[in-house]
């Protein structure tokens, strides 16, 4: 069956740079430096990553770093609890634009 | 659980499990990744371990074990055997003796053996593969942690997580409460504490179809979360690739994920690993005395290529050192990310 999201496609990631090399070699230059030990261990980052991956909803990066917070040693729990960070973030996100309802309803209620 | 022998699963053949591995679907074969870096054929170093099987019996039927070791299994090292390895070790500069199973303490003549090698080697590094419960298996067991402190025993150890969910999805129900307890009582008689000189160091093998992380990264978190939830202190960790064989060969295929793991070893082939290979400076003896480049070709049954040194009572350091190590698919185990080996991450 034909779907819009092929995980075999994931493996061709790499060579995007097939259409357009100076910047595909940019951006994963710069994408490896960024999920190094730094300031936060690349553990913590890849969970960082996780919790994005769930909040702009990329299968691809929902499979990567799963594999590669199992690869670092992270537990069911931690992932989990990553991807509540971004449901809460997501939630809070539209729970916060209630204030603009609310003073609309303010100031066109007697 | 029943090991892969005793259930006559079709795994328990090594001529299937080779056959299988040989018709991976990729079809780039390890002889060729070799070749690339100009380490075809691959040659030993110099013999600097002997790995010993005292036998494959264990009081564990663990889910990735490469030895399908567990109760039922009965083949243990002999006496005689023993007595020839013994002979090797006298006449020749080893510099480590590894001793592995099975769980090795469960040989009868296990004590006999440490001692002899400790009179023989008095500064060489004797190291147990200790799989922890054993210690507390029996009433007799109990004094492991004092025997292994009197010898000066490197006590290596799994513990492939640091909860009991991961622990025992892969070793067996208790197998993690029971490996804490036998942690604390090493840690009792001075094994892994700081300038106590006794060595205990954890292995880390992947609780499923993925490769080890960092395994500096792993050290820190396994170091951070045992000492501050059990107060257990251990030198080093060491992360081991699951290679594809016996019961980890059993799992992949059952679960489906055998073609993308191999998959995964060949993409993540390291040209450092794979020149830092164990098998280049270690010989594993069989419980029945006959010789392998390593402890997985042993489970596989490919005998070391040599013809006139394939058993430890013709034990020649010569030809040894000038074989040509015998290589199959399973060895993208041990050259994949930073590398595998038993004494963890090679590059």
């Amino acid at each position: 069956m034909k779907t819009y999201y092929d995980p075999e496609d994931l493996k061709k990631f790499g060579k995007i740079g097939e259409f357009q090399k100076s910047m595909a070699d940019k951006f994963f230059a710069y994408y490896g430096e960024v999920f190094q030990e730094g300031a936060l261990t690349a553990r913590e980052k890849s969970l960082i990553a996780l919790a994005v991956a769930h909040a702009i909803q990329c299968p691809y990066c929902i499979d990567a770093y799963t594999v590669d917070g199992m690869e670092k040693g992270c537990d069911e729990e931690q992932m989990m609890e990553a991807v509540h960070v971004a449901a809460a973030i997501r939630a809070g996100a539209s729970l916060v634009h209630s204030t603009q309802m609310m003073n609309k309803v303010k100031e066109i209620s007697m | 659980m029943k090991s892969l022998k005793a259930q006559n699963h079709p795994l328990s053949n090594t001529q299937y499990e080779l056959q299988l591995l040989e018709s991976q679907k990729t079809g780039i074969s390890f002889s060729e990744k070799l070749a690339e870096c100009g380490l075809y054929p691959l040659l030993p170093t110099q013999i600097e371990i002997l790995q010993i099987n005292l036998g494959k019996m264990c009081n564990q039927v663990c889910k990735h074990c490469h030895v399908d070791a567990g109760p039922d299994r009965k083949e243990i090292m002999a006496f005689e055997t023993m007595q020839e390895c013994l002979e090797v070790i006298k006449k020749h500069d080893v510099g480590t003796v590894d001793l592995t199973g099975g769980a090795p303490e469960m040989n009868p003549h296990f004590k006999w053996f440490v001692e002899k090698i400790r009179q023989l080697k008095p500064k060489a590094t004797i190291i147990v593969r200790c799989n922890l419960t054993i210690i507390l298996a029996n009433p007799k067991f109990k004094d492991l942690p004092e025997f292994f402190r009197q010898h000066q025993v490197e006590v290596v150890s799994s513990l492939p997580y640091f909860t009991a969910i991961k622990t025992d999805a892969q070793r067996g129900e208790g197998v993690f409460e029971k490996s804490i307890k036998a942690l604390q009582m090493l840690n009792m008689v001075g094994y892994g504490q700081e300038n106590s000189g006794l060595m205990l160091n954890l292995v880390y093998n992947p609780a499923g179809a993925f490769l080890p992380g960092s395994q500096e990264g792993l050290e820190t978190e396994f170091k951070k979360r045992l000492k501050s939830q059990y107060g257990i202190s251990f030198n080093s960790l060491y992360t081991i690739t699951n290679l594809p064989i016996s019961r980890f060969l059993e799992y992949l295929l059952r679960s489906g994920n055998y073609e993308s793991y191999m998959e995964k070893l060949i993409e993540a082939y390291n040209p450092i690993a794979a020149s830092n290979v164990m098998c280049r400076n270690t010989i594993s003896v069989g419980w029945d005395g006959y010789l392998y480049d390593c402890d997985f070709n042993q489970m596989l049954e490919l005998k070391v290529s040599c013809q006139n040194s394939q058993h430890i009572k013709d034990w020649n350091l010569e030809i040894l050192n000038n074989r040509e190590i015998v290589i199959n698919q399973h060895c993208f185990g041990c050259t994949a990310g930073a590398g595998s080996s038993c004494g963890g991450a090679t590059a």
